[in-house]
């Protein structure tokens, strides 16, 4: 058991099970991804309130969801890596940081494109807008540290450390953000608050949800692989697959 | 026991003694501290009412920021002339060392930040009855802030981009704490019961005592490895 935990955590042997998952996990991304989007863009019926401008859910909340979600992974397997030095968890963790940014930010920018129409400005300082834009910033320092350090290990260690600090802070931000917002302003429109979402616009939600999330295990994937393979360029292995690649061509 | 209090205590005396030869750098934060704060004034206009309303907020963001721009020297004499190397090496739990530096570099800033804030909340005609807010805000606060930011100062020491990276990092995880010190002062400036936000900031004060000095020990760790 504990033999086949440490093949698994091997780079080469990730490496390869990486090369081979690839393809699946990309194919269900594009198949969940097309059922999604016609469900939500065709299938679902248009808002009585909001019209047809409500689609923009089907980016939004995935994503927004996805963020959360994405910190969550980074700092788990940055700890995993802290703890038992696997250096597979490291390399994850670092993939992950671009990935979860990029999902914060798509949660911010469809968020305020939907707001215009909505609430007629661009942003408010509602506590989920601004709790969000903190996790930007939090993903921005993170990276900002794992690219100070020459070391690859040092950065991958210190910027867990960093992601772990911030795990704990999450809580703590989102909740003295919607404290300091609900008594400042009184609360805002909020459609996800509402009690129940119809099943017809819920089904297609949860299908992107999926596909945002086999998406995110693709490209976590793919970074993993060209991470794995600039971390252990010395090792024989590689150098291998590379000729292979080479006399190829 | 009585061997972990004096290593404790040796650590604690000996930064207040090296800073104390180093006056000029003790009222560096100071002065950076009161000339943010007379700047606040020429931006928005003299104008007693508005300046009333914004000067707990301006003495907190001008507390954050002093307190990263000190911190940031909190243990790069120790990492450039080997001394943290034997901190780490002496045999003494590194979390006690760390904890001894962090207690003495927020006597040597936080508390003359504090007693400074106090007299330029004066200046900026702060409503009486904010003061004591203000000043249990800062009081509970700014040791969160040297903690948390020790933290980060530890991942970060040594490093090309040192001063930027540290303030990047550490003014997210500044937030709350400015979130519940400027809802206290509201709340004291309208005469509304403030215990409430005390208590969250004395939770993150008791949070960041047990845990920032255990992950302060582990960041030096790494960056000696």
């Amino acid at each position: 058991m504990l033999k086949q935990f440490h093949q698994l955590v091997s780079p080469k042997y990730f490496y390869n099970l990486a090369v081979l998952l690839t393809p699946w996990f990309a194919w269900l991304t594009i198949l969940l991804m097309i059922a999604g989007l016609y469900g939500g863009l065709v299938f679902a019926p248009a808002d009585y309130q909001q019209g047809e401008s409500f689609r923009i859910i089907y980016v939004h909340v995935p994503s927004a969801w996805m963020s959360l979600f994405i910190y969550v992974v980074m700092a788990v397997a940055g700890g995993v890596g802290l703890i038992w030095h696997i250096k597979i968890a490291d390399v994850v963790a670092k993939s992950c940081a671009p990935i979860g940014a990029s999902f914060t930010f798509l949660a911010l920018a469809t968020g305020s494109l939907w707001g215009k129409p909505m609430w007629g400005t661009w942003w408010v300082w509602d506590a989920r807008l601004t709790s969000e834009l903190i996790l930007l910033f939090l993903y921005l320092g993170y990276m900002a540290l794992q690219s100070a350090f020459d070391d690859r290990r040092v950065a991958a260690r210190a910027s867990a450390i960093l992601a772990l600090v911030g795990l704990v802070n999450i809580p703590i931000i989102h909740y003295s953000v919607e404290w300091w917002s609900t008594l400042h302003q009184g609360a805002t429109v909020s459609k996800m608050d509402a009690p129940s979402i119809h099943i017809d616009m819920l089904i297609p939600l949860l299908i992107m949800a999926l596909a945002f999330k086999a998406y995110f295990v693709t490209i976590v994937l793919l970074r993993s692989r060209t991470e794995i393979l600039e971390y252990e360029c010395n090792s024989s292995w590689v150098s291998k697959l590379l000729n292979k690649v080479e006399s190829r061509t | 026991m009585t061997s972990y209090w004096n290593a404790f205590r040796v650590i604690f005396l000996r930064d207040i003694i090296l800073a104390s030869r180093y006056r000029a750098e003790l009222a560096n934060p100071l002065i950076f501290f009161i000339m943010v704060i007379v700047l606040f004034p020429f931006a928005f206009g003299s104008d007693p009412d508005l300046l009333r309303r914004v000067t707990a907020g301006m003495i907190w963001i001008t507390a954050l920021l002093a307190s990263s721009l000190s911190l940031e020297g909190i243990f790069r004499s120790d990492y450039a002339d080997g001394s943290a190397e034997q901190m780490v090496l002496s045999g003494y739990p590194l979390t006690l060392l760390v904890a001894a530096k962090i207690a003495a570099h927020w006597c040597l800033t936080g508390l003359p930040l504090i007693i400074i804030a106090m007299l330029t909340a004066y200046l900026l005609s702060l409503p009486t009855q904010a003061l004591q807010a203000l000043f249990l805000t800062l009081f509970l606060g700014t040791p969160v802030l040297s903690l948390i930011g020790a933290i980060a100062v530890a991942l970060t020491v040594g490093l090309r981009s040192g001063g930027m990276l540290l303030s990047l990092i550490i003014l997210p995880l500044y937030m709350p704490i400015l979130i519940f010190s400027m809802l206290a002062v509201e709340n004291a400036m309208a005469d509304i019961p403030f215990d409430a936000e005390l208590y969250f900031l004395s939770g993150m004060l008791v949070l960041s005592v047990t845990l920032a000095p255990i992950a302060t020990a582990y960041s030096l760790r790494i960056r000696m490895s």
